[in-house]
């Protein structure tokens, strides 16, 4: 469209009109990439050299006072109550991904595995299955938490009602129960996202290799295992990504199902809780440590990115190995 | 003619603006206070009328961001002039670095106020203090006078008074006592308000000071009393959170709630036809004393980069008056620490009579100044002693051990 546009208007002579083209399109290209280069260091650049910078510095309430080395990091990995603090978060986290990636995503493969057979309401399942992902989080989060309610809620109001009152229990405020509720809840919203890309990724494989493998004679496990599941791989490694960063970032609703402390007694505390009350202040206490809270920022992002970019790897391995 | 009118034109331009930049110093007031600014807004306009010239805006942030708005505004120079702050610990975050104006030799007035009102703005490493205090809490038992009146009881003095009213509460049906242990400073409010009666009025000096820890058989033996409490509380208490507690008390599901002085007027809200009462917590045994345990909320501070200084101590003088102090409590029903402060709302009165015999509460007066506070450290820990997973001994172990890795006076 541009270089259109350009010859237009520029004079027909050969050598300006290469010149002037060529300045066109560099003028084209710097506006297509001043903006976004512009937004991504001062929106990303900036604030994670800016943490990586606080993180190095003790920090006397919001001032920042003398250069603290790796003072900030060493209290976080080694030094009580934080190491346990640390430690019990980072483990959340895990269970976090590890029961999203069982919960959800497997149970989204199969979803969208049968939907890619296109049974009948296959569409109306699929608005069905994603209209929880449509719901903002703070209302999700809100209407579970009522549900969940011992006194009043439908959850074990409904154990009582089909004859389990002994399954009835307070869902969010025991250590045993509260951080397996909160996954769930968030599997409950997020199942339609990766189901969605999951048979996106089916749709795209050619009919014919289905129809091809049956007629040799592969039964329904060996065209889902040998055709399928390679042929979507790319999804796969999206997803797995995705929710790996979702796991490690997770803040929203467990601030709003259980609260800052993640209670009760830290079961349900997460690195992003622990972040934000390390560096912004707790419910009760409001004191503040922008030195520990970027160091744990610093933390969380080296970690996330360097399992991301190893993972990315392996699995887009995987996906070049198979087409 | 033209010209003489441009002139007279600009000259008068020049006069107004000359003339409102002289009249007019503008002051800006933060506060989280979003609920009492039409209260705080009249209180400013009367006090504008006095004082003419003197212009004040009132400037509020939910209270959950106040901290960050607050720290983020005064490194940045952009803060207001007069800021309400917090007492204690997340005082001295903002006061430590400099960023408060020291009011004791500004401020006269402060010097009538109570000690233990005046400390919780007074900065430990200078001594000095920076904030003119605006209100105490309390913590009380609210009790529903209807359902205590159906059963027809009395409210209980001691701790086997309370216990056989909330039996006969339950045999009636009704939740004795409306609180979970879901949410976590509530745990603390709970512990804080039931606990002084059984280790005393000697203790918080003595812990402060280093003499004793919480290890101390007093603190541990009050904990442990505490569960003697578990049957009367809210079925699957566990995860009964702030808000059901509220809802079962104000909706008379619950006898008792066990709170902060703040709720009188959050139950009036959310059930106008509710008929409450206020008692401290019981006495340990006939003829111990009832303790209860009070903190100061908070106090006004001056922002020492204000261009309007003198303005503005002015101002924050004007909050130190008996006459702020009546409108205070009158307008917005919280017990002013102002001296000669007359209450007429009969729950403020009792709540007065309440605090002569006062203690601080332990863990936000005492130990709310480093991490890991005592509230992070006895909060983490409630829950599961409340479940039965830890006992009170462990408890009071792991708190002191958690406050030992910076107080000097536990260390040794």
């Amino acid at each position: 469209m541009a270089d259109r546009s350009s010859n237009k208007s520029s004079p027909p002579a050969a050598g300006t009109f290469r010149l002037g083209r060529r300045a066109g399109r560099i003028l084209w290209l710097a506006c297509l990439l001043v903006p976004p280069i512009l937004f991504f260091v001062v929106f990303l650049v900036v604030p994670i050299a800016s943490a990586l910078i606080y993180s190095l510095f003790e920090w006397q309430g919001i001032a920042r006072a003398g250069f603290a080395g790796l003072a900030n990091f060493r209290q976080l990995l080694f030094e009580q109550p934080w190491q346990d603090w640390t430690t019990n978060a980072f483990w959340h986290n895990v269970i976090v991904f590890i029961t999203l990636m069982i919960v959800q995503n497997g149970v989204a493969l199969v979803l969208a595995y049968v939907l890619g057979g296109e049974p009948r309401g296959t569409r109306f399942y699929q608005v069905v299955f994603f209209l929880p992902v449509t719901l903002a989080l703070v209302l999700v989060g809100f209407q579970w938490k009522l549900f969940l309610n011992p006194l009043f809620g439908v959850v074990n109001k409904l154990l009582d009602a089909v004859g389990l009152e002994a399954l009835s229990q307070p869902w969010l405020g025991q250590t045993s129960t509260a951080l397996m509720t909160l996954i769930l809840v968030n599997a409950w919203r997020w199942l339609g996202f990766p189901t969605i890309v999951f048979l996106a990724g089916i749709r795209t494989i050619p009919r014919e290799y289905f129809e091809a493998a049956r007629l040799d004679g592969a039964n329904e496990w060996h065209v889902a295992r040998h055709i399928t599941w390679p042929l979507i791989a790319p999804a796969v490694t999206i997803i797995v990504i995705l929710t790996f960063i979702g796991s490690f970032n997770w803040f929203d609703l467990p601030f709003v199902m259980a609260g800052l402390d993640g209670p009760p007694g830290k079961a349900t505390d997460v690195l992003g809780l622990y972040f934000y009350r390390t560096a912004f202040g707790e419910v009760s206490a409001g004191l503040q440590d922008f030195g520990l809270g970027s160091a744990l920022a610093v933390l969380m992002f080296l970690f996330i990115l360097a399992v991301s970019i190893v993972w990315t790897r392996v699995l887009r391995g995987r996906e070049v190995e198979l087409s | 003619m033209k010209g003489t009118l441009r002139t007279l034109l600009i000259a008068l331009l020049v006069a107004v603006i000359g003339g409102l930049a002289l009249a007019q110093t503008k002051l800006t007031f933060w506060s989280w206070r979003v609920e009492d600014a039409d209260e705080y807004n009249q209180i400013i306009a009367d006090y504008q009328a006095a004082h003419p010239g003197v212009e004040i805006e009132f400037v509020t942030f939910q209270a959950s961001d106040y901290a960050t708005a607050l720290s983020a505004g005064l490194s940045a120079g952009e803060a207001g002039d007069i800021l309400q702050v917090r007492a204690y610990g997340a005082f001295e975050t903002v006061a430590e670095p400099g960023f408060l104006l020291p009011l004791d030799d500004k401020v006269p007035e402060l010097q009538d106020f109570p000690e233990l009102a005046v400390n919780g703005e007074r900065l430990r490493s200078d001594g000095r203090v920076y904030a003119v205090p605006f209100a105490s809490q309390t913590l009380l038992i609210y009790y529903n006078t209807d359902t205590f009146d159906q059963l027809g009881l009395t409210p209980p003095e001691t701790w086997d008074e309370f216990l056989a009213t909330a039996q006969t509460i339950k045999d009636a049906g009704i939740i004795p006592i409306a609180n979970g242990t879901a949410t976590a400073w509530m745990d603390e409010v709970f512990t804080g308000m039931f606990a002084p009666n059984f280790y005393g009025p000697e203790f918080f000096d003595e812990v402060v000071a280093g003499e004793t820890d919480f290890t101390d058989e007093r603190f541990v033996g009050a904990l442990a009393k505490l569960l003697e409490l578990r049957p009367y509380m809210a079925p699957d208490f566990a995860g009964v959170d702030y808000a059901t507690a509220q809802n079962l008390f104000a909706n008379g599901l619950a006898a008792m709630f066990v709170g902060g002085s703040w709720e009188i007027a959050n139950f009036r809200d959310l059930n106008p036809d509710l008929n409450f009462d206020i008692m401290p917590g019981p006495a340990a045994a006939a003829g111990q004393p009832r303790l209860v345990s009070s903190f100061l909320d908070g106090g006004y501070a001056v922002n020492a980069a204000s261009k309007h200084q003198q303005e503005a101590v002015e101002f924050v003088r004007f909050l130190a008056t008996k006459q702020f102090g009546q409108q205070f409590v009158d307008l917005l029903s919280n017990v002013s620490p102002i001296p000669g402060v007359e209450f007429n709302d009969p729950l403020l009165a009792k709540i007065n009579d309440f605090n002569q015999n006062a203690t601080p509460y332990v863990f936000l007066v005492g130990f709310r100044y480093q991490s890991p506070t005592g509230s992070t450290l006895i909060q983490e820990r409630l829950p599961g002693m409340f479940a039965g997973d830890i006992d009170p001994a462990q408890v009071g172990r792991e708190v002191t051990d958690g406050i030992a890795t910076y107080y000097q006076p536990f260390q040794d």
